[in-house]
Parts: structure tokens; C-alpha cells; sequence
């Protein structure tokens, strides 16, 4: 819509408003500037090994922070494993299958699930599912299948197993509703066309969706991803902050965020500090790739759809 | 031919039943929450929580008012920043937004929305206490005020767009200058859903705690001054969860519930405003 501006005040106005994205965009790059800035110390000291250094020790100044990548890379793997069956299901459940009365209900609380602040998550986490799952789940299995190890024991309950369970919970909100997105895109004259072909409705979802909704699905999934893997207090509280890489999944962990979290205002020193900083560097690179990506997929997918029908 | 039949017909009945089992599996940790939140938060649930300073360790009884003050304070200093910033960045992306400026714009704050809040805390970090060499209101602000702007100027950008040409058209024709079309018939007529968005933006700040943690630092205290470390509810429950005392948990518990009910109200009367949001020719 191209009015033309003559106007003095008009011009002013936009220039305003233009004025305050201006402050938008340098707010983006001031951020990611004082993290460079920040990060160069540690990042000019390790080098490389930064990133692939197993070993983060504050008192030999020895900085690698491959314990923590490999721990949120864990419970974020764990948590989309479970979360997206789940919200796929659910989202097909709600979209196709729930009487009408029904579908209000449900979407509300899974809005209120989003919600809820990640502290409380966590609170939850450390009192009421942590117990639950060391002494039904994690318990019973090491018992059977301790000797893969995936499962070793001792359980002790924090966990990156539990730190992921709990993700899980929090990203289904957002998976759920991006999925649901997705399948209000098919056409419903293709979901009746096989219903009037005599198939049945799991028929019917099945092709349809397997049609028309799996990149989708993989965009949220991704998006569901890029929540995981930046989520801060929930994992902290439940991933038993222990800077080793162990395979096994019962097994204490730490993430990224969670080291930020736990050490920043201990961190005597200024390479320590530095070090914190860089692992927020490749958190903010890693969670910005992860974004560009599922935005790029579901866009994408937003102007197929919109070409194809 | 009739095994296929019924074959094909318990197939369904069995995608159906799992379904509604990931449905119900979806939304039964809400009601878990809410419960273990009713029954543990219950027991330190009493007027003085709203009103005292926290008490030492065995010490009965005490409150998490200054956190609440604090809270607010910290919140509102991040909205009083946000509002104009993100409102007005809105109305650019939405009225004038074309060419090469806005899509970078757009870029950044899609690129903000979705950094990690911890992320935010370090920018506070940075960029106020080390310089003012104290942890402080401010820091926690500056780290809320980012990640509140991205979030209502990506809703107060989508709003605008919602009112239809001909209200701005029919205000044009009129002989209103552009700049009062905008602001006085544009902006208004979307204000209710401009303030959903702030309304949810801000129950999202409210609850966020990995910002504050080495910005607002925590206080056991009042604090009266914006330039020292300052207490915030989800700091409170932070601490009070991972310490050993019993005691303190049951007061995390408490804390979380008067935490749960202010975000949860605003998130309610973000929807009411929604309600209200339908333009009506």
C-alpha cells in the first residue's frame, strides 16, 4: 500500500517509529557483539579445543566445554523423543477426533502448560518426578538391563533421563501447536475423498498426513529443538550438574545453560568468566542455527501449501 | 476378504485409542502440576507470605514480600523500557516495514525471540553490572526488556496487519493526516489485541528466572534503591528448592503458587481482551 507521504509530521512519524527499529536491530547486534567480546579470552586461549575439551577444571584454568554440548544435546534428543509421538498424537487427537466440545478444553490446557514459569517446572521436578521415575522406572530397568550401557547404574535420581522427561513436557506445548497448524493446512476435500473412498479414518490420516504434513511436523520438531536445548532452570535443577560425559542416561549430566547458571556468579577469574561467556556464544550460535532452520522448513512449507492447492 | 475388513477396523480402533492416550498423556502433567502445587503449597499458604520478609532457616513462618515488590519492580522497569520500544518497532514493520531495513529488522527480532533467556542474563550482565561493578534492578531489567521487546513486537506487528485496508483507506479519504490515521484509527482499532500481547509478554517475564540469577542477584531484604541486588519471586523458589531444608521447600512450594496465580491471572485477562478483539465492520 504505497500512499505517498508529503507531509512533514508524516515523514516524521515514520522516521520515529523507523528510529526505534533502528534500536531493535543494534539491541540484536549489541548482544551479539558483547558476547564476542566477551568470549575472546577463553576463546583465543583454547581455541578449537574449546569445544572438543572434555575437561572443564576452574582451578587449573583448563576450559573445555564438550560435557556440557554433549549434555543438552542428550536431554534435548530424550525430550523430542517423547515429546513429538506425543504432540503429533495429540494434535491429530484434537484436530480430527475430538468431539467439538472438547477440542476448547484441551488446546486451553495445553496453553496453560506453556504457561507456567520453568522454575516451577523444576520444583516439580526435583520433588514429584525425579522420586517417581528413580524409584519406578530408572530402579526396575538397571535391575534388568543394567548391563547395557545405555541403563548402568547406581540411579540416583537427578539425571539426564529425568532432565529430559521433564523438557519433554515443557516443549510439547509448542510442538502441539505448530503440528496442529501444519494439519489445519490440508485440504478437507482430500481428507473426504478418501473417507468416501471407504477408508477409514486412521486410513485417512495416514495418507493424508503422511502426504502433506511430515516436513511440518519435522519444521516443530525442530522448533521444539531449538526450546530444548536454551531451556535453563528445569534442567538445572534435575540434570545433577556433573561435567563428565557418561553414556549412560541415568546418569548425572550438565548442559550449557546450566553451567551458565550454576557457576557465573562463582566464577573467580577472568578466563573463568570468559569461559562461561563462550559457552553462551555456542549456545546463542547453536540455538540460532537450530531457529534459521525450523523457520526456513515451516515458511518453505507455508508457501507450498499455499501454491500447491 | 472380510479378515482384511476387520483387520483394517481394529487398526483404527487401536490409532484412535492411542490417540486419545497421547492426548490425555499431553495434558495429565498440567493436572499433576497444579495438584502436588495445591496439596505441598498449602501448608506455608497464609496472609504473612504476602506481607513478611523471609525468616532464617528453622525459623517458622516468614513471607516472600520483598520478592514480590521486587518482582514488579523489576518487571516494570523492563515494560516501562519495552512497551514504547517494541510498540513503535511494530508500527514500523507494519505500516512502512518494506525493503531491506525491515527485513533485517524482522531477522533480529525473530533472531531475539529465539535466544535462550539465560543468554539475556549475561547481556544484563555485561552490559550493567559490569560496568556499575554491582548487581541491580537495572541488570535484571535489561535482561527482561529483551526478551519481552522481541515478543510484542512480533504480536503488535501481526494485529496491525489483522485491520483491514479500508479502515485506513476510508481514514485517508477523510483528509486525516497519515500519521493520526495510524496512530489514532490503525493502532486503536487493534489496541485490545497490542495489549493481549503485552499482557502475555509480560506473564512470561514475571516467571523467568535464569536472567535474574547474576543480574537482580536475590536480597533477603527490602531493597529501595534500582542500582543493588534486588529480590524476585523465582529467585525465591530457585533457592528455596535446591536447599536442604525442609522448611524452605515447603516455602518454595508456597512461592510457586502466589507465582503461578500472577502469571496465570495475567495470561486470563490477556484472553479476555482477545475475546474482545474481533473487529466488527
Amino acid at each position: 500500500m504505497a500512499i505517498p507521504t508529503g507531509n512533514l509530521k508524516d515523514r516524521l512519524f515514520e522516521r520515529a517509529t523507523a528510529l526505534f527499529a533502528g534500536i531493535v536491530l543494534a539491541l540484536a547486534l549489541l548482544l551479539f557483539a558483547l558476547l564476542v567480546r566477551e568470549s575472546l579470552p577463553a576463546l583465543k586461549k583454547f581455541g578449537f579445543s574449546f569445544i572438543t575439551g572434555t575437561t572443564w577444571d576452574p582451578v587449573a584454568e583448563t576450559f573445555g566445554a564438550l560435557p556440557f554440548i554433549y549434555g543438552t544435546l542428550v536431554t534435548s534428543t530424550i525430550a523430542l523423543l517423547i515429546a513429538v509421538p506425543l504432540s503429533v498424537g495429540a494434535a491429530v487427537f484434537i484436530n480430527d477426533f475430538a468431539p467439538p466440545w472438547l477440542k476448547g478444553p484441551v488446546s486451553f490446557l495445553a496453553e496453560l502448560l506453556a504457561a507456567i514459569p520453568s522454575v516451577i517446572y523444576g520444583l516439580w521436578g526435583i520433588f514429584v518426578l525425579v522420586p517417581l521415575l528413580r524409584d519406578h522406572f530408572m530402579k526396575p530397568v538397571t535391575r534388568v538391563f543394567g548391563w547395557i550401557p545405555l541403563f548402568k547404574g547406581p540411579v540416583y535420581g537427578p539425571s539426564m533421563l529425568a532432565a529430559g522427561v521433564l523438557l519433554a513436557i515443557m516443549v510439547v506445548p509448542f510442538i502441539l501447536s505448530v503440528s496442529r497448524e501444519v494439519m489445519a493446512t490440508v485440504p478437507q476435500r482430500q481428507k473426504e475423498a478418501v473417507l468416501s473412498l471407504g477408508g477409514t479414518r486412521w486410513e485417512m490420516i495416514r495418507i493424508v498426513i503422511g502426504q502433506h504434513c511430515i516436513p511440518g511436523i519435522f519444521g516443530a520438531t525442530i522448533l521444539g529443538l531449538g526450546r530444548a536445548i536454551g531451556e535453563t532452570m528445569a534442567v538445572t535443577m534435575l540434570i545433577g550438574n556433573r561435567p563428565d560425559i557418561l553414556l549412560s542416561i541415568f546418569q548425572p549430566g550438565y548442559s550449557m545453560a546450566a553451567v551458565i547458571a550454576n557457576e557465573f556468579t562463582e566464577a573467580t577469574g577472568d578466563l573463568y568468566l570468559s569461559s562461561l561467556i563462550a559457552v553462551g556464544l555456542v549456545l546463542f550460535l547453536i540455538t540460532f542455527a537450530v531457529n534459521l532452520a525450523a523457520r526456513w522448513i515451516l515458511t518453505r512449507l507455508v508457501a507450498h501449501a499455499s501454491r500447491g492447492i | 476378504m472380510e479378515s482384511i475388513a476387520i483387520r483394517r477396523k481394529l487398526t483404527d480402533r487401536a490409532m484412535t485409542g492411542l490417540f486419545l492416550f497421547a492426548a490425555i498423556l499431553v495434558v495429565a502433567p498440567l493436572f499433576l502440576i497444579f495438584a502436588d502445587l495445591l496439596w505441598k503449597g498449602a501448608k506455608e499458604l497464609r496472609w504473612s507470605l504476602l506481607t513478611d520478609l523471609p525468616h532464617p532457616v528453622g525459623e517458622t513462618g516468614g513471607g516472600i514480600a520483598n520478592g514480590i515488590l521486587g518482582t514488579l519492580t523489576i518487571s516494570g522497569l523492563a515494560m516501562a523500557v519495552g512497551i514504547p520500544v517494541a510498540v513503535m518497532t511494530g508500527i514500523y514493520l507494519a505500516e512502512y516495514g518494506r525493503g531491506w531495513f525491515a527485513s533485517i529488522v524482522r531477522f533480529c527480532v525473530d533472531t531475539l525471540a529465539g535466544v535462550p533467556s539465560i543468554i539475556m542474563g549475561i547481556f544484563g550482565y555485561v552490559l550493567v553490572v559490569l560496568p556499575m561493578k554491582r548487581f541491580s534492578a537495572w541488570a535484571a531489567a535489561a535482561a527482561l526488556a529483551m526478551i519481552f521487546i522481541p515478543i510484542v513486537v512480533r504480536t503488535t506487528e501481526e494485529m496491525l496487519k489483522t485491520v483491514p485496508h479500508s479502515v485506513r483507506e476510508a481514514a485517508l479519504a477523510l483528509g486525516i493526516e497519515r500519521w493520526k490515521a495510524t496512530l489514532f484509527i490503525t493502532v486503536r482499532t487493534a489496541w485490545s489485541g497490542i495489549v493481549t500481547g503485552i499482557l502475555l509478554a509480560m506473564a512470561r517475564i514475571l516467571g523467568e528466572t535464569a536472567p535474574l540469577l547474576f543480574t537482580a542477584l536475590g536480597n533477603q531484604f527490602w531493597q529501595s534503591r534500582l542500582d543493588g541486588p534486588i529480590a524476585a519471586i523465582p529467585l525465591q523458589v530457585f533457592t528455596y528448592a535446591i536447599s536442604p531444608y525442609e522448611d524452605w521447600h515447603d516455602k518454595a512450594w508456597a512461592g510457586a503458587v502466589v507465582l503461578i496465580l500472577m502469571v496465570l491471572s495475567i495470561s486470563m485477562a490477556a484472553r479476555f481482551f482477545t475475546r474482545e478483539k474481533k473487529w466488527k465492520p
